[in-house]
């Protein structure tokens, strides 16, 4: 089943796998409160969202308020994806008309 | 990790795995529809219901939509190389 | 496209439901989980849903091309207007809490964030059915 072709991409995939295992292994326990993922902001956030915004979901509150700027860019991008897969599509039919 | 947790990332393994290999384009969708169901459970799992609503929304409704017009506007079969 | 009686009936009845519920995830996105983003996609699904078991012309009836496209942008211009209108009344770009309504800085941010729930609503729930419905449009035909 294995030929020749295949011997040297099988090596890299094999040391990616090891690498990223070894980069999983290294991650923080899931929900360790001690992690600085969840050291810089979120205490921040966790104690003032709903005092400040007076929205129980915290996670709304950070994605349309304090991280607003980038709910819009994101908005931005699939509006502009959107645009240009529709003119794409509605284009070529109009072409196709006349 | 849990047993129910492990029956799940096996799953999501084999799911993976079979994606690849089913030759049936429209099979190859239907599987990765419960690919992206069986992710919004494992982000349940999470606690992140947020995310699982927009996997079980966007992964298995929407994405599973524009794949199969696109496979009824082109071919089904996988072309043998 | 082929459709029986049997279809056409389960889809009229599930439709609505699936608007109110796709709407009840939009408007309840900053108390329970969900948001304008899921919400809008569920109502769009309930627009492709009435386009395969019909036929794509009467879901086109329902919502033509223009309206779409209309609501695509105004989802858009909606947000960013609200970014805008913070600038106006001397606040910094998408400061919710300067607007000046007669209420409680905190109360006007949670409306601000119910209202940029909404306009992404509106935007993705137009582009899931316009990209749905031109992509199925030429086959049908």
């Amino acid at each position: 089943m294995i030929r020749a072709k295949h011997v040297v991409p099988l090596i890299v995939l094999l040391g990616i796998g090891v690498i990223l295992t070894m980069a999983v292994i290294d991650m923080p326990a899931f929900g360790d409160p001690a992690s600085p993922a969840h050291r810089h902001v979120a205490p921040r956030y966790i104690a003032m969202a709903y005092e400040e915004t007076g929205v129980p979901n915290m996670v709304t509150a950070v994605l349309a308020d304090y991280r607003g700027y980038d709910t819009l860019g994101e908005l931005t991008v699939i509006f502009a994806a959107g645009a240009a897969v529709l003119s794409l599509l509605v284009g070529r039919k109009l072409k196709e008309e006349s | 990790m849990g047993i129910f947790e492990f029956i799940l990332m096996s799953f999501l393994i084999l799911l993976a795995i079979a994606v690849v290999f089913v030759r049936d384009l429209l099979a190859a969708t239907v599987v990765f529809l419960v690919y992206s169901l069986i992710m919004a459970i494992v982000f349940t799992q999470l606690k992140a219901p947020d995310v699982a609503l927009t996997e079980a929304a966007v992964g298995a409704g929407i994405t599973t939509l524009l794949f199969i017009v696109t496979i009824a506007k082109t071919t089904r079969r996988e072309e043998d190389d | 496209m082929m459709t029986t009686v049997v279809i056409q009936t389960i889809a009229r009845v599930v439709v609505p439901f699936l608007q109110l519920f796709g709407l009840y995830i939009i408007v309840h996105g900053p108390v329970s989980p969900g948001g304008g983003f899921q919400g809008g996609v569920i109502v769009g699904a309930s627009m492709i849903l009435l386009a395969l078991s019909y036929d794509l012309s009467s879901a086109e009836t329902k919502v033509s091309h223009k309206v779409r496209i209309a609501m695509d942008s105004t989802g858009a211009l909606l947000f960013a207007g609200m970014g805008l209108l913070c600038l106006l009344v001397g606040g910094v770009f998408l400061e919710y809490g300067i607007i000046p309504l007669p209420m409680a800085p905190a109360e006007v941010r949670g409306l601000m964030i119910l209202l940029v729930g909404v306009a992404i609503g509106i935007h993705i729930m137009a582009l899931a059915a316009s990209l749905f419905l031109h992509l199925a449009e030429e086959h049908d035909t």
